[in-house]
Order: structure tokens, then C-alpha cells, then sequence
């Protein structure tokens, strides 16, 4: 979000977030921002935001806005520009469009619409689909199609990875790796908790049953939680012990 | 009057901010007595996109409880619809009119809008509601389908055959809805019906959900987890923001637990009359 920075002879005075789209600056007491300086005109200027944009408007003061020294009337606010009112400078901050911000920006949702009040999307195969796209108009304002990295849709994994072996019953001795993103252990109808293998580690909560896990002798409540090389886990009745793997 | 859905149904839902946005434009509301749930995905600049999913969602579940008090869902209208597709239609429809209305009286929300998909259950039925490219999938007998199309600009270049499934995925243009809620004075509500078996799980999701997770990946965690739904819908906005979370994650899961068929023959013509 950009921000302007107040101050005067070098003192900042207060921050202010552009947080809604129209911020008004002025002498009189109900500006967004209050000057209260005879320099400044009632209703001295006014800050429009959209999207990522702001804009500037003098709104016809007695003594005029400048902008980085030279007067303005409309003016597109870039970073670091400074607003002068009276002795007041006003730094206009936007937010460094970069990295996930941005990408974030523009995925937001825009609406897509034909111009005519069309409302009903192409039948499939019936050809209308020029229709729309030629004479679609985007009803928010930017559309500039920055290449968004592919999604990678699958988690990234842990580095290491993990096996549980079982200690007790009839099948001790087995080893179960787990390279599911979801591994579930115990007896359906009885008792049931998953390993859930995510990129900070390995957690296991309970899912079914009367009984919840009990992890080094200690009972699990209802939440997630995180295992430990060589946790022991005891399920339905069967220890085993969870640990990562080497190489 | 119409038969407590409560015990047929099992609903649960959760919603998280996803890891980039600071703050959550999606809005649900889900009431099992009357076998309705609404998620909506909001948009606009600043809150104005919460503000247009709120009102749609309130509106629908308000507007859909009074309306059921007095009618029921599975009567047909003179027009020859049913009246739970009526309700559908005419609520959505009143929801667009008053975002639309509020967008265009107060500047700070001008331009938002929001997607809508809302199931209602009756009968052994569900009437199904969308607009835009808020999600319905369907989980029966371990196979997992997608159940509405969106109305995106990705959506028609794949059934247009411009696009493969695959292809779409690395899509710049996800994010381009062709119908949403309360941008235009009018919007059309695609709405069908589909019967409901014992044991099916319904999913409704935004695309926080289904962008950053694949429709495997859903299937697996659900169908692992199906025995405790709560931890399903946790886990599901959990691989979400394991993916990235770079959107607002909204995700209600429906399981049906019994039939809830509305009784018919002479029996209940004869209980009906001693109403």
C-alpha cells in the first residue's frame, strides 16, 4: 500500500497509508489530512488511489501544489515524488511492486464482460467465443500481462525423507516410507491418525476413533503435531517409531 | 414447512487469508437444518470485495431460510421448475441487485463484485447455483468430478479447444471471470439439479483452493480423511497454503449421511392431512 510521509523543515510529522480511495488534504477540519496552516487553502488538493495508481489533484488552492518543485494541476504520483503545500511536503511512498506483491495483484479476480449487457457465456462449440473475447472490456483497470510463473501445484516436499517401522504386533519389523503427501496408520472404525508429509516437516494428527495417538507416552489432543526423528508412536494398540532417512 | 435436514447431512466448512493477501474477501454460510450452503468470492479494491461476498452470502441464507419456512423445495411452480431452482434463482438475483445498487450509491465500492455457488438439498436432490468461478465437485464412490464449469475466459478457450486441461494450468488469464455477482444491473445464475446418494461428499471452494491444488491432490486428501470431515476441510486449506496460498482459501464440504427423501404415497397424504 503506498503511503505519504509528512513533514516540515526536515521533522517528519506522521505517516498516512492510502488505504481508501480518496484522500483529501486542506486546512478545513474535515480533510482526511488536515494542514492546519494559513498557506494551505480549505480544500487544498486530493489524492485519488486506484489499484496501484495515485493521482494527484490540485483543487484550485490559493497558493498552489507542487510536485518535486514544479507546479502541478493533475499529476501521476511515482514513488519518492514530494508533494509541496505551504511549507509542508508530503513524500509519496508506493509500495515496490516486486516480487509476490505484485504477481499477487494481479491475480486478483477481475470480471471479464462483453459491452452489450451480454451476459451468457458462448454455447460450447457454437462459435460465439470471438464474440466475446474481440469485444470484451475489462472492467478493472489493469490488465498488463505480466508472465505469471506456472504454479507449482505440488507442495514442496521436505528435504528429508521419513519411514516409520513398526515395533510391536504381528507385523513388527515392517518399515513404511512415507513419501505421500497423506499417510494414514491404525485400523478403519477404530482408531486412525495420518502423517501429513509438508515442506517444514512431518506431522500426524488423529482422524477417527475413541482413542487418540500417544507419542513418546504422551497423549495427542486434537491438533497437528510434529514428529521427531526416533518418536515413538503408539496406534490401536501397535508401536512404532518414526525417523528420517538417510541419503 | 419442510423436513429438518440436520441429521442427513453433515456440513463443515473453514476459510483462512491464504499466505499473500492480508486480508479474507471470501464469505460462507452453511445451514444443515435447511440443507443450504453459499460460498462467495469477493472482489474489488480494498474491502469492497468482502463487503460483496458478505451481502450475497447474507442475502441468500436469510432470504432462503424465510422463503423455505413457508414453501417446499421440491414443488414444482406454475413455471415449471421447481421451487428450490426459484428460490436459487430469484435470491441470487436479489443479491446481485442490492451489490449492484451499493456498488453504484457509495464510490468506495464501486466495481466490486463476487462469485456465488450455492447448493440446496432436498428431497434426495441438490439444486446447484453458480456464477463465476467459485467451485462444486462431487466425491462418490471414490471418483472425484467437478460438477460446475466456471464462467472464465480459461473455461470457454478449453471447451472452445483452444486450450488442453493441461495447457490451462500455466494460463496467465486465471483470474478472468465472464459472469460474476453485482457488476451488472442483471446476471444470469446457471442452475441444475442432481439426485444425492448416501455417502456422497459434496466440496464447495474458491479458486484459492482450486488453483493452487490439484484436482488429484484434493481427491486423495479427501477420500483419506472422509471419516473426519472437519480435519479433511483443515487440511485442504492447509495443502493450499502449502502450494503458495497466494489466494483466499474458502472450503465447505457436504456429506450426506442418510436419505432424505420426501415421504410420498397415501401415508403421508393422510399425515399431511391431519396437519
Amino acid at each position: 500500500m503506498a503511503k505519504l510521509i509528512m513533514s516540515l523543515d526536515n521533522a517528519v510529522i506522521r505517516e498516512v497509508p492510502l488505504d481508501k480511495e480518496r484522500f483529501t488534504v486542506g486546512r478545513k477540519a474535515h480533510n482526511d489530512i488536515q494542514i492546519d496552516n494559513l498557506a494551505v487553502s480549505g480544500e487544498h488538493a486530493l489524492i485519488v488511489t486506484i489499484l496501484n495508481d495515485s493521482f494527484l489533484e490540485d483543487l484550485g488552492s490559493t497558493n498552489g501544489t507542487l510536485v518535486n518543485g514544479n507546479p502541478v494541476k493533475k499529476h501521476i504520483l511515482q514513488s519518492n515524488d514530494v508533494i509541496e503545500i505551504g511549507k509542508y511536503k508530503l513524500k509519496f511512498m508506493s509500495e515496490a511492486p516486486t516480487g509476490a506483491a505484485s504477481v499477487a495483484d494481479f491475480e486478483k479476480t477481475m470480471v471479464l464482460r462483453a459491452p452489450m449487457g451480454k451476459m451468457n457465456p458462448p454455447a460450447p462449440g457454437g462459435g460465439g467465443f470471438g464474440d466475446t473475447q474481440v469485444g470484451a472490456t475489462v472492467t478493472q483497470a489493469t490488465t498488463q500481462s505480466r508472465p505469471q510463473a506456472p504454479i507449482s501445484t505440488i507442495a514442496k516436499q521436505p528435504e528429508k525423507l521419513a519411514a516409520v517401522q513398526i515395533l510391536t504386533g504381528p507385523s513388527a519389523g515392517k518399515e513404511l516410507e512415507l513419501t505421500k503427501n497423506l499417510t494414514t496408520l491404525g485400523k478403519p472404525g477404530v482408531q486412525v491418525a495420518v502423517i501429513t508429509r509438508r515442506p517444514h516437516g512431518y506431522f500426524i494428527t488423529h482422524v477417527e476413533g475413541t482413542n487418540f495417538p500417544v507419542i513418546n507416552g504422551k497423549t495427542l489432543d486434537a491438533q497437528a503435531h510434529q514428529l521427531n526423528d526416533h518418536d515413538i508412536v503408539e496406534l490401536a494398540g501397535v508401536k512404532m517409531e518414526f525417523f528420517f532417512k538417510n541419503g | 414447512m419442510i423436513a429438518n435436514l440436520g441429521t442427513a447431512l453433515e456440513v463443515v466448512s473453514a476459510t483462512d487469508p491464504g499466505m499473500v493477501r492480508s486480508h479474507n474477501e471470501d464469505s460462507m454460510g452453511t445451514d444443515a437444518e435447511i440443507g443450504l450452503a453459499v460460498l462467495a468470492d469477493g472482489m474489488g479494491g480494498y474491502n469492497a470485495g468482502e463487503v460483496a461476498s458478505g451481502i450475497a452470502v447474507a442475502m441468500l441464507t436469510t432470504e432462503m431460510k424465510q422463503a423455505l419456512e413457508s414453501n417446499e423445495p421440491h414443488a414444482i411452480d406454475p413455471s415449471g421448475e421447481t421451487i428450490a431452482e426459484k428460490l436459487v434463482r430469484e435470491n441470487s438475483a436479489k443479491a446481485n441487485a442490492a451489490i449492484y445498487q451499493t456498488a453504484k450509491s457509495q464510490p468506495q465500492y464501486s466495481g466490486m463484485g463476487t462469485t456465488l455457488v450455492v447448493a440446496l438439498f432436498f428431497d434426495n436432490r441438490m439444486t446447484v447455483g453458480h456464477i463465476g468461478d467459485s467451485r462444486l465437485y462431487r466425491l462418490r464412490n471414490d471418483v472425484f468430478e467437478q460438477v460446475t464449469r466456471d464462467h472464465s475466459l480459461l473455461q470457454e478457450q478449453i471447451e472452445s479447444g483452444m486450450l488442453t486441461k493441461e495447457q490451462a494450468r500455466f494460463s496467465q488469464n486465471k483470474n478472468l471471470v465472464t459472469r460474476a455477482v453485482g457488476i451488472d444491473p442483471e446476471v444470469e445464475t446457471e442452475i441444475h439439479t442432481y439426485t444425492v446418494e448416501r455417502g456422497d461428499i459434496y466440496l464447495l471452494c474458491s479458486d484459492g483452493l482450486s488453483d493452487m491444488v490439484e484436482d488429484e491432490d484434493i481427491h486423495s486428501t479427501l477420500s483419506t480423511l472422509q471419516s473426519n470431515l472437519p480435519l479433511a476441510a483443515k487440511q485442504l486449506v492447509q495443502l493450499a497454503n502449502d502450494c503458495g496460498g497466494r489466494d483466499n482459501i474458502s472450503v465447505i464440504l457436504v456429506r450426506i449421511l442418510e436419505d432424505f427423501a420426501v415421504p410420498t404415497g397415501w401415508f403421508a397424504k393422510f399425515k399431511a392431512w391431519f396437519r
